[in-house]
């Protein structure tokens, strides 16, 4: 007696049929996912070149951006050109304000002098036929220069009288001339340069005088229309940095916190998925939109300062903040239940067991999704163009509220500039320091993850 | 379906093994009863042929207990029943022991027979007895068999009542063979051999008595072994 | 056999609701001291829905009603006096999957007892961790590698080490849903005895799929169907000879 088994083995020449019908499917399926393949690879392959492409084209414009021609010269500060009076000394009785109004008085007096003349005076010695073509000769150095001169006096009086060897921008069309950006064989009437110029330069060049030197300017100045030579991106960085702060302590945890209490709190009603409704719509509105949002309530009602970082920072708040809730949210229903239910049967309660156990498994993700969204703040030019951040400003923001500009923004103006020959590189320059800035937000969204998740 | 409490198991495998298990112990029994019943043949009628025959074909008794206890086995190993589906892989192991040894008893009479066959052949009074005493026992025999086919515990109760009957009979055979070895020394042998069968018909009863038994403990999962008469009867009513 | 014992958990016509949908229709039954009670039945047929009802988790489900009364020592566990923190304290629960926090092993011990404040110095915790995982018989699988995740154990292990920081908050009742379904027949095994010997500590429920485990394991068992209790009674008797076909039938796999 046996037990009965399973009779399940297909009759031999049902095999052989449906062996072959398999076989014959068999090389169809393999053509397709062949094919399939084929287009992956290749999809992936186009999408790197492209990558490639635009890296190449963005770097071989912007890093000669990073040096300029600058102009070695000895400056004599003589004292008959620079005839101020002493530098004010705070007094012990004197009052703040009281000094304050000395000491601007005495800025006022020392901007009256021509530091121009020392510029042009060192120069001379250089260019021996300078003294005939002054006007050429002073446009040699770029018109910035003379505040650097000042800016010395200022902070050094001691220094009248004495010779300082310094590096000193050109011209912004030097840099052109000399990076051959320009062609050498246009006629006369065509270069930006006279024909003495481009001489004495040709010549100086030669002889080391004007080198190609690493570009402070580019980092410590604020825009310029004047001296375009000098013109740099410390305002625009100074700007998206204080937006990032704003977005980082405004729009972060108040996402973050909506986020919990709609994923973990949040009664089921109509006027939760209403909300919800809402922040999915939020993050499908054009950027354009919040910037005549900020332009209306922020400046419109609130009258807060146009072209203010504290502004843009506000605008684009409020445009990461779907972005941030809705990767959160998702975090958040990632981590397994059965850890709550297990916090929970040891008697925690719904607090603690979403502030013990699920936050500090969502906290990787969070962070990437919060950095993701600061990220695209940071690249967003539309909205900020609208609360004016794209009028020129000149001058380093010290603070959220005072005017500035956007690094996106300064890219999309200095993309208008007419001095195309100079600003193209320096547009690419400022998109190499955006995607820098943008790498190192991931670097660290990269890093913070890596650290958390090593935690448990 | 010989058992309606087999079927249904989300198994079908599962309800084929208990039928077969049920099927191959009917068999058997019916082997078990063409046993006796040759054996009660050959006995009165001193056929040693068939005696012969009896004999031998214990051994199929046999090979069909081992199989049965080995299918059993496979069935507990692999199944794991549970209540009733237990009760019955269980009665079944212990009717297959009832059942071999009726074959045992069956192979005996055949060598009550066949060890003396030269000896005075029995009265024909004493014969009549002893194949009325067979009949009844066969008779019950297989009552008990449907009754555990059936699982019918009223009709188990029935055929173990009628043990007793049984008792009775071979009470009274003895008495009748000692009275006429006292009486006829020549009778001794023959009486003895009488003895023998009716002691022999009497353990059938027994066997039968005990497959009605484990019919009961088959619906109630209660052993009756060693219950009185009323407890009996307890038993059954709350089955 | 376990009559004699003192009730523990009673529970009178207990309904659940889930939503529109009645899930468990008038549950009514004693839990006796320091028994294994196992609750068996279809998938669906309202055990665990029961089994979470003794710590009030269902609490934690939306839509979720409860009526009916259950008592812990003749205390309703719905009063509103009664926090749930403090029941779930008294009524701990293992759950289907292995769920240890992912932090160390230590931690995952002594969560329970921080959070209710159990122990005042850190010798304390330390005695507790070590005691629970002994219990547990986890100790000496564990005691060199005690500041490593718990996530890194087996599955059994995984299992072992959420019974033992169940019993480190001293609970006196220990539900359990399903505790052996992902683990394999060794691991399973060695839970089993465990929960045999930790019945001399506390009262025991739990929800299994696998029969044969509630055969093997429990005192008394439960079955039940389509939000029903369709029969209670000791388990001996439960898988020799169940007084309703329904229970036959379920036990000895056949559709009815």
């Amino acid at each position: 007696m046996k037990i009965i088994t399973d009779k399940s083995i297909p009759h031999t020449a049902t095999l052989s049929l449906v062996q072959q019908k398999v076989i014959a499917s068999l090389r169809h399926r393999q053509r397709k996912e062949t094919w399939f393949r084929r287009l992956g690879y290749s999809a992936v392959l186009i999408s790197l070149a492209l990558v490639a492409i635009l890296f190449a084209n963005i770097f071989s414009k912007g890093l000669p951006a990073f040096w300029q021609s600058a102009i070695t010269l000895d400056i004599y500060f003589d004292p008959q050109i620079i005839a101020i009076s002493a530098k004010p000394e705070r007094r012990a009785d004197e009052l703040t304000a009281d000094y304050q109004q000395r000491f601007l008085a005495w800025q006022t007096e020392v901007g009256f002098i021509n530091f121009n003349r020392l510029i042009t005076d060192s120069l001379q010695k250089l260019v021996p036929d300078g003294t005939k073509h002054k006007r050429d000769l002073a446009r040699l150095v770029t018109s910035g220069e003379r505040f650097a001169l000042r800016d010395m006096v200022v902070a050094e009086p001691s220094i009248i009288g004495q010779t300082r060897r310094l590096n000193l921008l050109t011209d912004a069309n030097i840099d052109v001339w000399l990076k051959g950006n320009i062609d050498r064989s246009l006629p006369d009437e065509q270069q930006q340069l006279s024909a003495n110029m481009r001489d004495w330069v040709d010549a100086l060049a030669a002889n080391g005088v004007i080198k190609n030197r690493f570009s402070l300017a580019l980092f410590m100045n604020a825009d310029s229309r004047s001296s375009l030579a000098s013109a740099g991106l410390a305002g625009a960085f100074m700007g998206s940095f204080y937006m990032m702060l704003v977005v980082i302590f405004l729009a972060v945890p108040m996402a973050v916190g909506a986020a919990i209490y709609l994923e973990e709190f949040a009664p089921r009603n109509k006027l939760t998925d209403l909300v919800e409704v809402n922040i999915n719509n939020l993050a499908a509105v054009p950027s354009i939109v919040f910037g005549l949002l900020g332009a209306s309530v922020l400046i419109g009602w609130f009258n807060l300062p146009m072209s203010a970082p504290i502004v843009g920072g506000l605008v684009l708040s409020l445009m990461t903040l779907p972005t941030v809730i809705i990767a959160t949210r998702s975090t958040l229903k990632a981590i397994p239940p059965s850890i709550r239910q297990a916090a929970l049967g040891l008697g925690a309660s719904k607090m603690q067991s979403i502030f013990h156990h699920v936050l500090p498994l969502a906290i990787p993700g969070i962070l990437t999704g919060a950095i993701l969204g600061v990220a695209q703040a940071l690249g967003e030019t539309a909205p900020l163009l609208l609360i004016g951040m794209k009028s020129f400003v000149a001058s380093v923001p010290a603070s959220p509220l005072e005017q500035a500009s956007a690094l996106p923004v300064q890219i999309y103006l200095w993309q208008g500039n007419e001095l195309r020959n100079f600003f193209e590189a320096r547009t690419s320059a400022a998109i190499i320091v955006l995607l820098m800035m943008m790498l190192s937000l991931n670097g660290v969204a990269i890093w913070l993850r890596r650290k958390y998740q090593r935690h448990w | 379906m010989p058992n309606s409490k087999l079927g249904s198991h989300y198994s079908q495998a599962y309800d084929a093994e208990l039928h077969q298990a049920v099927v191959c112990l009917l068999q058997m029994a019916t082997l078990a009863q063409q046993q006796l019943t040759d054996a009660m043949a050959a006995f009165t009628t001193a056929n040693l042929t068939l005696a012969q025959q009896v004999k031998a074909f214990d051994r199929k008794v046999n090979t069909f207990e081992v199989e049965i206890s080995e299918h059993c086995l496979l069935i507990l190993a692999r199944r794991q029943p549970a209540a009733s589906d237990l009760r019955l892989v269980l009665s079944v192991l212990k009717a297959v022991n009832d059942i071999e040894r009726i074959g045992d008893l069956a192979k005996r009479i055949a060598k009550v027979l066949l060890k003396e066959p030269d000896s005075n052949r029995p009265q024909p009074a004493q014969l009549g007895q002893l194949t009325l005493m067979g009949t009844k026992v066969l008779q019950m025999l297989s009552r008990a068999l449907v009754a555990f086919e059936r699982v019918d515990v009223s009709e188990a109760l029935t055929v173990l009542r009628a043990d007793s009957a049984i008792d009775a009979d071979y009470a009274g055979i003895t008495q009748q063979c000692l009275q006429d070895m006292r009486q006829n020394a020549e009778q001794i042998t023959t009486s003895l051999q009488i003895m023998q069968v009716a002691k022999a018909l009497e353990r059938v009863g027994d066997h039968a008595r005990n497959i009605c038994e484990h019919t009961i403990f088959l619906r109630t999962s209660r052993n009756v072994a060693h219950l009185s008469d009323t407890e009996l009867q307890q038993v059954v009513d709350e089955g | 056999m376990t009559n004699s014992a003192p009730i523990k958990i009673s529970a009178k016509d207990v309904a659940v609701f889930y939503g529109n949908n009645q899930a468990l229709h008038g549950i009514s039954m004693d839990v006796y001291q320091n028994e294994v009670i196992a609750f068996i039945g279809p998938s669906g047929c309202g055990k665990s829905t029961f089994l979470r009802c003794m710590n009030r988790m269902n609490d934690t489900i939306e839509h979720c009603r409860v009526t009916g009364s259950i008592l812990l020592d003749n205390q309703d566990i719905h009063q509103p006096e009664l926090d749930v923190v403090q029941l779930r304290a008294q009524v701990g629960m293992v759950f289907q999957k292995p769920n240890p926090f992912p932090k160390s092993i230590y931690e995952n011990i002594a969560y329970g007892p921080k959070l209710h404040g159990l122990a005042a110095r850190k010798a304390d915790l330390d005695d507790i961790v070590e005691s629970s995982l002994r219990r547990a018989g986890l100790w000496n699988e564990v005691k060199d590698r005690l500041d490593q995740p718990g996530t890194g154990l087996s599955g059994g292990q995984q299992q072992r080490l959420c019974i033992a920081r169940t019993i480190a908050v001293s609970p006196e009742v220990i539900l359990m849903d399903e505790p052996c379904s992902a683990l394999d027949p060794i691991a399973t095994l060695i839970i089993e005895e465990l929960i045999d010997e930790l019945k001399q500590n506390f009262t025991i429920v739990m929800v299994t799929h696998n029969m044969q485990q509630a055969a093997r394991i429990s005192d008394r068992t439960a079955f039940f169907h389509l939000g029903n209790l369709i029969e209670l009674g000791n388990t001996n008797d439960l898988f020799t000879n169940p007084k309703l076909k329904r229970t036959e039938d379920y036990i000895t796999g056949r559709y009815g």
